[in-house]
């Protein structure tokens, strides 16, 4: 029922909704068997020094085949636009993708965008033809001036980076994605597979995560809950829900019931 | 020359160019970015930029990360 709902982001078909991120698993493998089992297109990534000292965690992400999987590097850890635009430019080197997904930092125990520099990278880094995938609060007009501005799609959190709290303000996810030209991709907090369907229902285009998989008990077969949640709530949002009604609605007909 | 990588001081040849360090230090060339003293240097552009004693680099790849 989905072979033919692709997504698309700036001019690419994208065929899964599912995006992970590539920290926090135990090994390279168990990494890989997470992907397929979440059935995941789009893999983030971080810029990060090589160890020019101690060579041999170098080749962890040699491991992804670039020709099956679309690497999306992040900023993540910068805390000013400048530092941003710095982290991006030299991804796109190190990787020739002029993809990002774009985080200006603000807090370090909330790990909440600093939106005013969010706003500002976004504007210098769309100039210089990136596509910028932004990271932003559950905040309407935020998302609206990040669109305005040319992202490429816009990037809500759900709840705070690795909280594992689930959709804390799914009202505003909805007017997000109402008030969208472009993707809207939750990004952030989904905890467990009800989440990430919570966020599809919702209308979401795609949900981002990374701890929500990593770090659960068993990635593996929590990727796999994720993939089919994705799927669930894109089939359930596609379809379209029932009213919800205080009181009770018969299934059953009233009529042909027995004399008493 | 000394110069410094990532944040850790290192002895070269003198006028090694980029391209030369990212070979000796058995780098992925496909797999990095550079920057010299804060400007990015383009893969393409690697052999003809030299070194110079002083210089800053930072030579970074992708890693795990959400």
């Amino acid at each position: 029922m989905l072979e033919n709902d692709v997504l698309e982001i700036a001019g690419r078909k994208i065929r899964s909704r599912l995006f992970v991120g590539t920290g926090k698993y135990a090994g390279i493998q168990q990494m890989k068997d997470a992907f397929e089992a979440a059935g995941a297109q789009v893999v983030t990534v971080a810029v990060r020094r090589v160890n020019i000292s101690d060579r041999s965690r170098e080749s962890m992400l040699d491991a992804i085949d670039s020709s099956k999987y679309i690497l999306l590097p992040n900023t993540a850890g910068c805390y000013t636009a400048e530092d941003a635009i710095r982290y991006a430019r030299l991804a796109r080197e190190a990787g020739l993708s002029h993809w990002v997904k774009l985080e200006v930092i603000g807090d370090e125990r909330t790990l909440y965008p600093d939106n005013e520099a969010l706003l500002e990278a976004t504007r210098v880094l769309v100039k210089e033809g990136f596509v910028v995938l932004p990271y932003t609060s559950d905040d309407p007009v935020v998302a609206r001036k990040l669109e305005d501005l040319g992202a490429a799609a816009v990037m809500p959190l759900g709840a705070p980076i690795g909280s594992g709290l689930g959709i804390q303000n799914p009202n505003n996810i909805r007017i997000i994605k109402e008030m969208a030209r472009v993707p809207v991709i939750v990004d952030a907090g989904v905890g467990t597979a009800s989440d990430a369907a919570v966020a599809m229902e919702l209308g979401c285009d795609a949900v981002l995560m990374n701890t929500g998989i990593a770090g659960a008990q068993d990635p593996v077969r929590m990727a796999e809950a994720m993939g089919l949640a994705v799927k669930a709530g894109r089939l359930a949002y596609l379809a379209g829900r029932i009213p919800r009604k205080s009181y009770a609605a018969a299934s059953s007909p009233t009529e042909g019931m027995l004399a008493k | 020359m000394q110069i410094t990588i990532n944040g850790e001081s290192k002895s070269v040849p003198d006028a090694v160019t980029v391209a030369e360090l990212v070979r000796i230090l058995d780098l992925k060339k496909e797999r990095v970015a550079v920057e010299v003293n804060r400007n990015i240097v383009a893969r393409r552009e690697w052999d003809g930029v030299l070194l110079h004693p002083g210089d800053r680099l930072e030579i970074v790849h992708f890693v795990g990360g959400g």
